[in-house]
């Protein structure tokens, strides 16, 4: 059935979300929450970070516009950024964040700069991938 | 669903129907979070801004159990928060950050949360929160139960009394004078009732709950076990025998490590049940030898080292750099009728002038002591043989209040030879020797010389129990004999004071400099019930004390 091949397609894009490490375990527990009461509870948590992202992204930028930047705030912008991040399981964005802020205890500008674009294009590619698995869970459903 | 706290609706589907608020700036996680309360069955309220949070827990003051906050808030540091929700609305807080970093967990149980959960946060941790809750009240009620059915815990309860004290000179509410009557009162019973409720209304602090009361004793009585050990560790340290005072008076009166433990305490803040008496508190050493010897010597008889009076701090700690209380007794080797001092602290009520030099012995006078007969002690004490002993003095004590003449000190029904005693009359700061609000608080000693200059007027009559504690070695059968001679404590007196003593004794100490110059300034010691007004500067001195 279409149903079954879609549904087998969105598992298979599901798992590769967590074998190639773009997500994980947090993921899991957004999806134990979806319920009857929220039946797209994952979905539009994951909509609500990536709103919410945007501001704290602006927020990192703008710090960085800065020469040379304020690292400790720089270092608490993306304190915040990245707890926002795991709070969808996103692990390899949370990577590149982690790395940011090894560059900011570093005083490193560049490393920051360079790092910050990783972290802005990790962002870009997971949720190119979501939305594709949404996607097929929705049809699936 | 109501709000009345422990005894909400839910109580009986607990943990279900917890009322959780929770505080975090990242929507996302504030919107996890509710979901996964809420499959706890919780009751969940959210909350974006730390201040708006405050103000919702101040709004309904009872209308949650626990709060979930994130550490890093915008508006305001999440351990400012943390502080503020705990003592305000004094619930259990659970911190989250992504930052695990021990530094931060460990600020975060400073601040007093009483978890720290690390984000990513699993279901399965926010299920357990309740436990927070259920401790919480457990303990509360625990406190406020424990009062009854223990045997120390009226101990305790005194202690509770003089911890009131405490709390209405820190709060500055002077109801103080009225506590010591009731603490006076309480002493003569052995059953008092004092638990937190009591302590609420004396203290009248608007926004105190009986929890934190009997939160707060609870952890005060551990402090005075504590204490109580560390006593009895010095009160063995003299070596005076005096198994002869011990059994008799305390006996049933007071816990012995109750009683001193609260001494101490009280001494250790330097409050006593006297309103008037704001003595600052000292170092804690000193307070806590001061509250052994006023505990000891008041309640304390019944302690089998007796001799050692109570207390006997050590020599060293004594000495604190004047505080004349203690004198060297050994050397000085006055009249036996004098208690022993603690030379620290204690000066003990009946001794006004008493000024010592040299810690070295730790006499401590209690006023409790009545009708002690101090034979052994004449013969122990000389005072013409003091010894090293820096300028000690002793002053007699005049069992008249308005006596100028030389203080004498005769223990009632002592047979003190008169040994002379030199007293130098502590400053005029109304040195009172504490035992002012109990007859018994009086030391009578005889005194060949007249006395350097001070009067005491005691207002007891008989000798309050002293203590003798001379640490030195020479010095360890006076003590015993003085310990030996005192047979009756009179727990109201003892009570009173040690209530007195210690605001006495601290006043002394900490006018020691000041009296300094006052020394042997022909002083006359109003004394007064210590009860009335502890005012007095101890002023122990380094005058000589001339045998």
């Amino acid at each position: 059935m279409d149903t079954t091949h879609l549904q087998r397609q969105a598992a298979f894009v599901r798992k590769n979300l967590f074998d190639q490490g773009y997500l994980d375990e947090q993921f899991i527990q957004l999806e134990e929450l979806q319920d009857d009461a929220n039946p797209n509870f994952v979905e539009e948590i994951v909509t609500l970070f990536y709103n919410d992202s945007a501001r704290l992204i602006r927020n990192i930028e703008l710090a960085l516009e800065n020469s040379p930047p304020d690292f400790a705030r720089l270092d608490d912008s993306m304190h915040q950024f990245k707890g926002s991040s795991s709070s969808i399981g996103a692990k390899k964005v949370k990577k590149e964040c982690t790395q940011f802020q090894e560059y900011c205890n570093a005083a490193n500008a560049q490393g920051c700069i360079r790092t910050f674009q990783q972290v802005k294009q990790e962002l870009v590619i997971l949720r190119r991938k979501l939305e594709t698995y949404f996607q097929l869970a929705r049809q699936t459903a | 669903m109501e709000c009345n706290g422990f005894n909400s609706p839910r109580s009986d589907t607990f943990p279900a129907g917890l009322r959780v608020l929770v505080v975090d700036d990242d929507p996302t996680w504030l919107k996890i979070l509710e979901k996964m309360l809420k499959k706890c069955s919780y009751e969940v309220t959210t909350c974006g801004l730390a201040r708006e949070a405050l103000d919702l827990l101040r709004e309904r003051k009872d209308g949650f159990d626990i709060v979930i906050s994130d550490v890093n808030m915008p508006d305001m540091d999440g351990f400012k928060l943390l502080e503020n929700m705990g003592l305000e609305m004094d619930l259990p807080v659970i911190m989250m950050s992504v930052d695990g970093e021990t530094s931060r967990v460990m600020k975060g149980v400073q601040h007093g949360a009483c978890d720290y959960l690390l984000k990513p946060i699993r279901m399965k941790e926010l299920r357990n929160i309740w436990q927070h809750v259920f401790r919480k009240r457990v303990h509360e009620v625990r406190d406020i139960e424990s009062h009854d059915g223990f045997e120390e815990i009226q101990i305790m309860r005194n202690v509770s009394d003089q911890y009131d004290d405490i709390y209405l000179h820190n709060g500055g509410d002077l109801t103080s004078g009225k506590k010591r009557k009731d603490v006076e009162n309480k002493l003569d019973n052995k059953d008092f009732e004092v638990g937190p409720k009591k302590i609420l209304d004396l203290m009248n602090v608007p926004w105190l709950t009986r929890e934190n009361v009997a939160s707060h004793l609870q952890k005060y009585r551990l402090y005075l076990c504590r204490l109580q050990k560390e006593n009895d560790i010095k009160a063995s340290f003299g070596g005076i025998k005096q198994a002869d005072l011990s059994p008799k008076h305390t006996a049933g009166k007071f816990g012995l490590h109750n009683s001193i433990n609260i001494q101490q305490d009280d001494a250790a803040n330097g409050h006593f049940g006297t309103s008037d008496n704001k003595i600052p508190p000292h170092n804690i050493d000193h307070k806590i030898h001061e509250a052994e010897l006023k505990g000891i010597v008041s309640m304390s008889m019944t302690k089998p080292k007796k001799a050692q009076i109570v207390n006997i701090p050590e020599p060293q700690k004594l000495s604190s750099s004047g505080t004349g209380l203690s004198h060297s007794w050994g050397s000085l080797e006055p009249d036996p009728k004098y208690a022993a001092f603690d030379s620290t602290l204690t000066m003990q009520y009946s001794w006004r002038d008493i000024q010592y030099q040299e810690y070295k012995p730790h006499l401590q006078l209690e006023n409790s002591f009545r009708h002690l007969p101090l034979p052994a002690i004449q013969n122990h004490i000389q005072v013409n043989t003091l010894r090293p002993v820096p300028s000690t003095n002793t002053i007699p004590f005049n069992k008249e209040r308005d006596k100028p003449s030389p203080v004498e000190i005769q223990p009632s029904g002592a047979k003190c030879r008169s040994q002379q005693i030199r007293q130098v009359a502590p400053t005029g700061n109304a040195f009172d020797l504490l035992s002012a609000q109990s007859e018994s608080c009086m030391t009578n000693f005889h005194t060949s010389s007249p006395p350097a200059s001070a009067t005491f007027s005691m207002k007891n009559q008989g000798i309050d129990r002293i203590s003798v504690t001379d640490l030195e070695s020479n010095k360890g059968n006076l003590i015993q004999e003085i310990g030996a001679a005192f047979a009756c404590i009179d727990e109201d007196l003892t009570a009173s004071c040690f209530q007195g003593d210690c605001c006495s004794i601290n006043l002394g100490f900490q006018n020691i400099a000041e009296v300094s110059p006052y020394l042997y300034d022909a002083l006359k010691f109003d004394y007064e019930n210590p009860c009335d007004s502890l005012e007095y500067p101890v002023i122990i001195d380094q005058g000589l004390f001339i045998a």
